[in-house]
């Protein structure tokens, strides 16, 4: 009876590296993977790197440009994630099975949401880029799509785990719809909600570069600008100004998770 | 043991009629202290709204006719999703670009887990010393920092633009985001479970490879599973942007360089359907796992 | 006189078998009743019918005049502001301190959207404050709830509900979640609202024997359907192992017992 447990165990993990194994190599052959390439590309990267990818004097006479962008993209984030907030906001309440109004709307806006989260980035930005150009809108309407599935997705988790109980009491008082929503499941929810936003704001900085990359807007295009001039020495400023971006953001909403919480 | 404050006897003066009256009472509602948490909650709702305001307001709208483009915007998403049509694409070929990003998408989880085991074990606090973990966390916190595409473009540099890159770019990501799913899925082990072995003359990698791993085995699967759901998006994001391989890659020629919108259509409706395949089965995943490491 | 009269009530969820199958019964004015059953025998759908969380399948309930179940969006908020309601997880807003969570009480009398901005008169105020202060809170009135105990939890619950100035309170398993200590002090406070203040008070319990030391008439029921109607004293052995089927015995357990559980 042990020997069979032993067996099953050795069997089992045999077959999940077996399978692995087949996954890697069909991967390999399909992607056209080069593994020699790619695993002595990484020393070559680091240094080349080193030799080349640093800011030096030229680059800083850039850094005023580069500000301005960057000023414009977190902006860009923070107002697409707060703009696509309130709207989720809405969605999330009809979607909530504690402050949904039928079962119905809940399904609907699940599946809307899962639809919006789940198009690719790309394809929002493909296809804002044919009627607003290379304007700054395309960003923002981008990154709104973008987060708007996700948000209305988490909120709608929010407000189903933190509020279901105190929303039952409210409505035994006789508290009409609107007093159960801001009397209950907005306090109750409020850290977490904010704490999803705050994330959202922090991914959006991170994806606005790749939206810009795409549509020619924000931190993303100057990135970009330099990269494809091979003035990597301008571009390497622009990754450690988004490097520095990143972290104070996060460490501003891990200060204010904090406190709120 | 809690008492009562009041005297019984004060229930007879109250009822409903009397409206509750407290005699001695009457207008002393005591000083409300300053609520920090309300506070500091009102002031952060003021800021982000203050900057929303400021950024809506300062966005260049002259450049487009913005009422215009919307328009011409919801005319095209009526086009992609009620006429999608394969043109220079066929059924099988965009399947087939399908599996290659997938393909992307599993070597890089592949690579980012492997090397996320091992930089797991040193941040889970149960079984490497502080200085370790610490360490490991601001490392961890700096790849973060870089957008995945950022780093695809820097490797692209030294590999060419191709899947090498790609893999190797996306991998960076993954092993951020699996490090610390894995080092916490490590540290559910309890530390009496680690004592008890070590008090029986076991070594560290005995304990890992006997206690640590089996009893996280579970949670280290979904985590994989729902970093390859994350992979497959960032597979066909970095497809459009660096040039990798993939659905992704047609996505973008279709939409930016020949303009078909059917096309375009068509491939989004393909995304989605594996997307929402791969989300159906990560939400089951999800209710096997404690928390979603950020 | 009857302030609340059930004819015939039955609940059917999915599936064939009814959670209430014909319940009938009158509570007048001022009564302490009980219900007591095994878990799954329908109290905690019955409690909800009365003040119609619930949507009752058949039959009838009168509260004074009013016919519960034929009452419209409007009229149904004036009933409910007329009931209280106490639960076994407290369900109050855990973020929000004491004296918001008891105003809360108040949102059925109010418009919408006085109670949307949680505008409350100074009366209300007072009042609400007065009421926690007879609970024994009155240090505690600014506090917020995560930092009370379970015992002083249930109390700011039972000032939501006499803060509405209700004519019955519907309690749900008051004390299913608390120690004994806890458990005699709100069951003290119980009887006072009742015997007191004239309030009527229908009160779920699994506990039989505090069921028979604060209540003035106990109902058991099993499967759905009402098994005893009678007072404290006729409440034999045998007819409680009816009301709990077989192993009844175990069931009657003490004060300290149910600290162990």
């Amino acid at each position: 009876m042990q020997a069979d447990i032993f067996t099953r165990r050795r069997n089992g993990g045999l077959l999940f590296f077996t399978l692995l194994t087949v996954l890697t190599t069909g991967s390999i052959v399909i992607t056209r993977y080069d593994v020699l390439k790619g695993f002595t590309s990484i020393f070559r990267a680091f240094a080349w790197g080193a030799a080349n990818f640093y800011p030096d004097a030229g680059a800083m006479t850039k850094l005023p440009d580069i500000l301005l962008k960057l000023k414009e993209t977190v902006l860009m984030s923070v107002a697409s994630t707060t703009v696509a907030a309130i709207f989720a906001m809405f969605l999330a309440l009809a979607g909530s099975s504690t402050t949904g109004l039928c079962s119905l709307s809940g399904i609907i806006t699940r599946g809307v949401a899962s639809i919006f989260r789940n198009i690719p980035l790309v394809a929002w930005a493909m296809v804002l880029m044919l009627a607003f150009s290379q304007s700054e809108l395309t960003g923002y309407l981008a990154l709104f799509f973008g987060s708007l599935g996700f948000l209305t997705r988490a909120f709608i988790e929010t407000i189903d785990e933190v509020s279901n109980k105190p929303v039952e009491a409210l409505q035994a008082t006789g508290a009409s719809y609107f007093q159960v929503v801001f009397q209950a499941v907005l306090p109750a929810g409020m850290p977490q909600l904010s704490s999803w936003l705050l994330f959202m704001v922090d991914t959006n900085i991170r994806d606005a570069t790749l939206v810009g990359l795409l549509t020619g807007t924000g931190i993303g295009f100057s990135f970009d600008l330099y990269y494809k001039s091979m003035n990597f020495h301008a571009a390497s400023l622009v990754v450690i100004l988004i490097v520095i971006t990143v972290i104070v953001v996060e460490m501003i909403s891990n200060y204010v998770r904090r406190v709120i919480m | 043991m809690i008492k009562f404050e009041e005297p019984i006897d004060i229930w007879g003066q109250i009822s409903p009629e009397h409206g509750y009256t407290v005699h001695g009472a009457a207008g002393a509602l005591p000083f409300k202290p300053l609520n920090r948490q309300a506070l500091a909650m009102r002031i952060f709702l003021l800021v982000i709204s203050l900057l929303t305001i400021y950024a809506l307001l300062t966005i260049d709208y002259r450049s487009v006719d913005v009422a215009k483009a919307a328009a011409d915007t919801l005319n095209n998403l009526k086009i992609i999703f009620l006429q999608p049509d394969t043109h220079r694409l066929s059924l099988r070929d965009a399947f087939y670009e399908v599996v290659i990003t997938m393909g992307l998408a599993f070597l890089t989880t592949l690579f980012g887990g492997v090397i996320a085991f091992f930089l797991g074990l040193l941040g889970a606090r149960n079984l490497a010393p502080k200085q370790v973990t610490n360490i490991v966390k601001g490392f961890v916190a700096f790849i973060r920092a870089v957008p995945t595409i950022l780093w695809v473009l820097i490797f692209a540099v030294a590999a060419g633009l191709g899947s090498a890159a790609a893999v190797i770019g996306m991998t960076f990501h993954s092993v951020s985001y699996l490090t610390k799913a894995y080092a916490e899925s490590f540290e559910e082990l309890d530390r009496s479970v680690i004592e008890a072995l070590s008090a029986s003359g076991a070594n560290w990698w005995q304990i890992v490879f006997q206690a640590v791993i089996p009893s996280a085995a579970t949670s280290i699967l979904s985590w994989t599973f729902l970093r390859y759901e994350i992979n497959f998006a960032n597979a066909v994001a970095m497809g459009a942007a660096a040039g990798a391989a993939g659905i992704g890659f047609d996505l973008f020629m279709a939409g930016g360089y020949y303009f078909d919108l059917r096309e375009v259509g068509l491939i989004t409706y393909i995304i989605l359907a594996f997307a929402m395949a791969l989300e159906a089965v990560a939400t089951g995943l999800k209710g096997r796992i404690r928390q979603n490491p950020r | 006189m009857a302030l609340l009269e059930l004819k015939n009530v039955t609940k059917y969820y999915a599936g064939p078998t009814p959670a209430l199958a014909g319940v009938s019964f009158t509570v007048k004015e001022g009564e302490f009743v009980s219900v007591i059953g095994p878990s799954g025998a329908g109290k905690s759908t019955l409690l909800r019918c009365i003040n119609r969380m619930i949507e009752v399948t058949g039959g009838e309930i009168l509260f004074g005049d009013l016919a519960v179940s034929k009452l419209k969006r409007r009229d149904l908020r004036k009933l409910r502001t007329g009931i209280g309601m106490i639960f076994q997880h407290y369900n109050l807003v855990d973020r929000l301190t004491v004296i918001e969570n008891v105003l809360h009480g108040r949102l059925g009398y109010k418009s919408t959207l006085a109670g949307v901005l949680g505008l409350y008169s100074r009366e209300e105020k007072m009042q609400a404050f007065n009421i926690i202060k007879i609970l024994g809170l009155g240090e505690q009135v600014y506090q917020r709830c995560d930092q009370l105990s379970g015992g002083q939890k249930q109390r700011v619950g039972i000032a939501r509900a006499l803060v509405q100035n209700p004519k019955m309170i519907l309690c749900d398993e008051p004390i299913a979640s608390l120690d004994p200590n806890a458990s005699k002090i709100i069951m003290d406070y119980l009887k006072k609202i009742a015997n007191g203040m004239g309030i009527t008070l229908i009160c779920n319990l699994h506990q039989v024997n505090v069921a028979l030391a604060y209540s003035d008439r106990i109902i058991g029921i099993n499967k759905g359907k009402v098994v005893y109607d009678g007072p404290p004293g006729k409440l034999t052995a045998d007819l409680t192992s009816e009301i709990y089927g077989t192993e009844s015995g175990e069931l009657i357990v003490d004060w300290g017992e149910r600290y162990a559980s």
